[in-house]
């Protein structure tokens, strides 16, 4: 990788999101428009900004490192994240526009009038916001470091200084701006590199074992392990190899290793031969975004992909970032075509990130175990094309990547500083709200840098599943059923959100240690943690019939009649 | 909208709404506004028609989606079909189960709104 031409790259989107920005900020002269750019944002303009500000770090590298590692059962991943706009636009989008509110809390008091139920909406949206912007900033510690020498910390610094200085100098319509440029910078990054790498690919007589299982390595291999891990062989394996292995030293010696389980200690170069099957990481191989949590896959696969599925097809519509768009468009029936062409433009992206992971398995699967699997997208070029081609085309990647670490933070920036603005700051206004920007960012970016090694991809894993958990039920239940109360709406995120939090919680913190049926359920919580969520709030709604909020019958034809409709006394008599 | 030329006038001049509101003291607008059980009954019947729509909807994802997971474990060799199935296949048919929906809630909310308007 040639830092000659990615380190421009990167600086280059850098100083193109801030002008661009800057260019929003020129014509972002109100409140609202700071909010919510006036809720003029036509539906193909925030189509490519719901979309700039969905395709994350995760989805850009983060897809591709987990396909390359764990197979295509990981392609629900992508799946599921398109899929969760769709099961969004059935149930959410056009009554959530009408609601007129602006963030989840605005939702939850403007349907049950509650402040407690706000508030804790509110607790809930800042949390899920700072559990997803952890890996945004992670990821672009990792890309920097990758591309260049650069400490693990900057790229986070980075990424924090820009966003916080977009969204607190033009707030939500140069941020329109910013994104939908963003999606379109992404899609480039990813499409044209990979029309050469499948030219490539077919020069090389169009190889078809990336889909075996496990991946072989194609030509002479030399790797080198960076800090010691487990290797796992299914079956015996011969290298060459210089340095520590099974706690012996060597010195360009042939080794023959048996079935089995051995460590490789850090700094040592293995060399593989051409057909040799690539070996599983063991413990120690963690790595950044792709360490989805495998534990409990290995025993229930089963299991696992139907919570994922789960978590990503209902989580969607309570990511913070991702409901605070609808309230840009113009009407319901506005919010609704937008999510259409999100769909198409979201689906179109998820097509490329497995061409790079099939590739990837293909050209460089020592990745698999050495822990660089997120940095697959980035090397891939080099590796099958090489020369200065191969580093522009690399440039583009790396500056697609930092596209994707700077769009999602944005938006989640946004969102979580709207929310700290209304409720948390003592008053509104512009100047509150840029205050809310700098703590919006600054506890995950403390975070990432104190807390180095957090597996971030749980992370994001957590976000979903505590989203699917809590804002579903609120939202769906909010929308559709008249007898929801807010004692119901409060015991059931806090049941239901907080069963999944304190289950991936304790999966993250290593409990239960045994592998089995109690480890599988707690790190994939969805599939129990969204029917508990949505029981518990029907069940204490039922039990509380007097406290149906007074104005219900209103508020529900406000969500759902067509704006025409509701212009007159309607929004009068709900307030 | 049958309007007569006069009422078309105030159309170009004045806000779009505002003109149309002048010709919505028909009975069914009041009655939601108002807030009476027959502009209830109206709210219901589109909320049920809208729930129909999204649940039919919500259902066909479920039924193309669900037995996935299972089919690709019951396949030994499943695994090229999975790479086209999840790596291809099945965006097309989600961006067209959404048109279909928003085809559909919006023919339900023009439906209403013909009735409400024009009786």
């Amino acid at each position: 990788m040639n830092e000659n031409y990615s380190v421009p790259a990167v600086a280059l989107v850098v100083v193109a999101t801030v002008l661009v920005g800057a260019f929003g900020l020129r014509i972002s002269r109100t409140t609202s428009d700071f909010y919510v750019a006036s809720r003029t944002v036509g539906p193909r303009l925030n189509a490519a900004a719901i979309s700039g500000e969905y395709l994350s770090a995760a989805s850009f590298l983060g897809i591709a490192g987990l396909v390359l590692v764990q197979g295509p059962d990981m392609l629900w991943y992508p799946v599921g994240y398109t899929a969760g706009y769709l099961v969004l636009l059935l149930f959410v989008a056009a009554p959530l526009r009408r609601s007129g509110a602006y963030t989840l809390p605005d939702f939850a008091e403007a349907r049950l009038g509650s402040q407690a139920v706000r508030r804790l909406a509110g607790a809930f949206v800042v949390g899920v916001g700072w559990l997803y912007l952890l890996p945004q900033l992670q990821g672009a510690g990792l890309t920097l470091a990758v591309l260049t020498d650069a400490p693990d910390w900057f790229g986070g610094v980075l990424v924090a200084v820009v966003v916080v200085a977009t969204v607190a100098a033009g707030g939500m319509r140069s941020i329109t701006f910013v994104q939908a440029f963003q999606y379109w910078l992404k899609l480039t990054a990813l499409f044209v590199p990979a029309l050469f790498l499948i030219l490539a690919w077919q020069a090389h007589g169009a190889p078809r074992d990336a889909f075996d299982e496990p991946p072989a390595f194609r030509e002479r291999r030399l790797v080198q392990i960076g800090s010691t891990l487990d290797l796992k062989l299914r079956s015996p394996l011969t290298v060459t190899a210089t340095g520590t292995v099974d706690g012996r030293r060597y010195e360009d010696a042939r080794v023959r290793l048996p079935r089995g389980t051995h460590r490789i200690g850090g700094g040592t170069r293995l060399t593989f031969d051409p057909g040799a099957r690539v070996p599983e990481a063991g413990r120690g191989g963690a790595d950044a975004l792709s360490a989805a949590p495998a534990a409990g896959r290995e025993e229930r696969p089963l299991y696992a992909t139907y919570g994922l599925i789960l978590a990503t097809f209902l989580g969607t519509m309570g990511l913070p970032h991702v409901v605070v768009r609808f309230y840009t468009s113009p009407h319901g029936v506005a919010a609704r075509r937008t999510t259409v062409a999100v769909l198409g433009l979201i689906g179109a992206f998820y097509l490329l990130p497995p061409v790079y992971g099939a590739l990837g398995r293909l050209y460089a699967p020592e990745l698999t175990f050495t822990g660089d699997a997120d940095a697959a997208v980035l090397l891939l070029p080099d590796r099958m094309i090489g020369g200065v081609g191969a580093d522009l085309l690399g440039a583009l990647v790396a500056g697609g990547a930092f596209a994707a670490f700077l769009s999602t933070a944005s938006g989640l920036t946004m969102a979580v500083a709207g929310v700290l603005t209304q409720d948390v700051l003592p008053a509104r206004g512009v100047r509150h709200f840029r205050l809310g920007t700098v703590l919006a960012m600054a506890v995950p970016l403390a975070a990432s840098v104190l807390v180095g090694g957090l597996p971030v991809a749980d992370a994001v894993g957590l976000a979903f599943a505590v989203s699917a958990s809590s804002f579903c039920p609120l939202l769906v239940l909010g929308i559709w059923w008249r007898r929801l109360t807010p004692p119901g709406a409060a015991a059931g995120m806090l049941v239901g959100g907080g069963a999944a939090l304190v289950a991936v919680a304790a999966t993250m913190a290593g409990y239960p240690g045994t592998a089995g049926t109690l480890r599988a359920l707690l790190a994939w919580p969805a599939l129990w943690s969204v029917p508990l969520g949505f029981v518990t709030m029907v069940l204490v709604s039922l039990a509380t019939p007097a406290r149906v909020p007074p104005g219900t019958a209103a508020i529900l034809a406000r969500f759902h009649l067509p704006e025409e409709l509701t212009d007159g006394q309607v929004r009068a008599v709900s307030g | 909208m049958p309007q007569d030329p006069a009422e078309r006038r105030v159309v170009i001049t004045g806000a779009p709404r505002r003109a149309r509101r002048t010709s919505g003291y028909y009975r069914p607008r009041t009655e939601i506004d108002e807030q009476t059980t027959l502009g209830h009954t109206y709210v219901r019947s589109l909320m049920r028609s809208q729930l129909r729509a999204a649940c039919v909807t919500f259902a066909v994802l479920v039924l193309l989606v669900g037995p996935l997971p299972l089919a690709f474990a019951a396949m030994p060799d499943g695994a090229t079909l999975e790479w086209a199935v999840l790596g291809f296949c099945l965006y097309p048919p989600l961006v067209l189960l959404a048109r279909w929906y928003v085809r559909r809630a919006e023919r339900n909310e023009r439906d209403l709104v013909r009735l409400v308007e024009d009786r």
